[in-house]
């Protein structure tokens, strides 16, 4: 809050309400007799709002993780490994059209490794945006009870499926040392680069859409459809040698998407050393200056989350009472 | 009384909802064929100004839909007024928030700890005072069960339970004294004084004349939104002619305040 409002209303004797002279006398001295001197200032109650805010909350946030991952399977008989069937269905499928339907894993060499790589980071990406979309109506409950940060539900999905990503990556990790992948000091920056840009993303994303949500539901529907674009819009199940052989010279555009980034920074991490000769792969199916792609990529994400953040702010003052 | 002791200032708070008739692409243009309204806003509360001062009790009463619930609302920062300002001192607690962010799926020891924390309990606060919560619940074996499988009675016992340690410097009850059975309304009633008394600002909406007459010092009446009435309690339940009732039939005895409260809504 701004340092006007939290003035003492002494100090503005104006507007002050003349309620005072209301008081029965009889009852003052009652009140009195009980008082307890509070020092805290007079200051507006809400909860003061935005992402920083939400780390001063971070019990509450833990809390709400916590719950998220402990509730979201329980009476399952799999439990948490419904988190993986779906990745892993994904993956086979990808893997049987793309690598062997359509031949592209006697191509691309660790095919397999290169589709598992891109899914995680997409996965990731789409489940934050698609549970951050929906997460403040499913918690209108809480929205509408409690003044904290309502940044924090976003959050909250984000971390929920990062919380996913860290078995999967075990996984990978498995299959690249069974692949013969050679650890690279550069290649883990560029892992933590991939994944700050599709966290950074995913969280704005899941901002921006969640306040929207609230006041119009078709929202989350329309979030799925972009999942789709995101899926299909990324070197996943194609490498990237195809786009720049297809579009020679033009590739700008499709190198916007800061998950094009993403995904090929966790690429450069994960799959190049896998590969029998990592220098060729790199100069076949990275673009030749991915460092400074994924810069932009990450800059571009900042961005659009301090514009996420804006948006939100706008919309988040007439959430409770829009949460039906 | 100065200004410096003041707990919760309310300045010139007005607070509008727009009410939306129409929600699809479809009935709005058949709408605005017809050139019916779209939306319309409804001022929930008008331009209400007061001032209460640390250690007092104010009943808020009013008639259904008078904007008593949208005030506490404000007070407790859930809603923002749209014009005017409100102000208050120190922890804001209520029982407006019994069994918010209660997981079905959890139990009810993990629930303590989630609920507590939105209420803004801390984790060592909230260990410490666990089993007065657990004992003021007093839900027994179930406490390692899933809140889903508890009956309505223990689940808004567990809520108030929670609610009512919060060590706050202003508590807010929203008529909740209506849940539970007797001998729990009674403790809650028993808590609310000792609240009462340690000091706490209290804010207190309620239907039931006994019960405010008992608890408040002051009493604000809202009518449609607009603070109608502030001043002594006696004449503030009068200004509402809640006392007709009681003329014949005066409510004074504890069982009957018990009742009273029970069928307040």
């Amino acid at each position: 809050m701004t340092a006007d409002a939290s003035t003492d209303p002494s100090t503005d004797p104006s507007t002050d309400p003349s309620t005072d002279a209301a008081v029965d006398p009889s009852t003052d001295a009652a009140v009195e007799s009980r008082r307890r001197v509070v020092h805290a200032p007079l200051r507006p109650p809400w909860s003061e709002q935005g992402l920083l805010e939400v780390f001063r909350h971070r019990y509450i946030l833990t809390l709400l993780v916590r719950r998220e991952i402990s509730a979201r399977y329980q009476g399952s008989a799999l439990g948490l490994v419904w988190s993986y069937v779906n990745p892993l269905t994904q993956f086979f499928i990808y893997y049987f059209v793309m690598g062997i339907l359509f031949g592209r894993a006697n191509r691309t060499e660790d095919f397999a490794i290169h589709v598992f790589t891109g899914l995680i980071i997409v996965h990731f990406f789409t489940e934050t945006m698609s549970a951050g979309t929906r997460s403040i109506v499913r918690n209108k409950s809480l929205v509408q009870k409690m003044a904290v940060p309502r940044e924090m539900f976003p959050v909250a999905s984000m971390l929920v499926s990062l919380f996913h990503v860290v078995p999967q990556l075990v996984i990978l990790l498995i299959a690249t040392l069974i692949a013969g992948w050679q650890p690279d000091p550069m290649g883990m920056v560029y892992a933590v680069i991939g994944l700050l840009i599709s966290m950074t993303l995913g969280t704005a994303l899941a901002l921006m859409f969640s306040a929207a949500n609230v006041f119009l539901r078709d929202v989350s529907n329309a979030v799925n459809v972009l999942s789709n674009f995101v899926r299909f819009g990324v070197p996943m199940m194609y490498p990237y040698a195809l786009v720049a052989a297809r579009f020679r010279g033009h590739t700008d555009l499709y190198l916007l998407n800061p998950m094009v980034e993403a995904v090929l920074a966790f690429q450069r991490a994960f799959w190049i050393g896998a590969t029998s000769n990592p220098a060729r792969t790199a100069a076949i199916d990275m673009p030749p200056n991915l460092f400074w792609l994924s810069m932009r990529a990450l800059l571009i994400s900042v961005v659009i989350l301090v514009f996420a953040q804006a948006t939100f702010s706008r919309l988040e003052k007439r959430i409770p009472e829009r949460l039906l | 009384m100065s200004k410096a002791d003041r707990s919760i200032v309310v300045r010139h708070v007005s607070k509008t909802f727009t009410l939306r008739y129409h929600r699809t692409l479809k009935q709005m243009s058949v709408a605005m064929m017809r050139q019916q309204e779209l939306s319309d806003s409804f001022l929930a509360v008008d331009d209400v100004s007061f001032a209460v001062h640390q250690g007092e009790s104010i009943g808020l009463m009013g008639l259904n839909g008078s904007g008593k619930s949208t005030l506490l609302k404000m007070i407790n920062g859930i809603m923002r007024p749209d014009s005017g300002k409100v102000l208050t001192r120190g922890r804001t607690a209520g029982l407006i928030a019994t069994g918010a962010g209660f997981h079905p799926q959890l139990t009810g020891r993990d629930n303590v700890y989630l609920n507590a924390a939105i209420l803004g309990m801390t984790e060592a606060e909230t260990r410490r005072k666990f089993d007065d919560i657990v004992e003021f619940a007093d839900i027994g074996k179930f406490l390692d069960s899933p809140v889903g499988h508890y009956s309505s009675g223990m689940f808004a016992r567990l809520g108030f339970a929670v609610a009512i340690h919060v060590d706050a410097d202003i508590f807010l009850a929203d008529e909740v004294l209506a849940v539970g059975d007797r001998p729990f309304r009674r403790k809650c009633m028993a808590k609310m004084q000792e609240i009462r008394n340690s000091g706490t600002t209290l804010f207190y909406v309620s239907h039931a004349a006994a019960s405010v007459r008992k608890m408040c010092d002051r009493v604000l009446v809202l009518e449609k939104g607009r603070l109608a009435y502030d001043g002594p309690v006696d004449e503030g339940i009068k200004f509402l002619h809640y006392d007709e009732d009681d003329e014949e039939n005066p409510l004074d005895t504890e069982e009957e305040i018990d009742e009273e409260i029970g069928a307040d809504i």
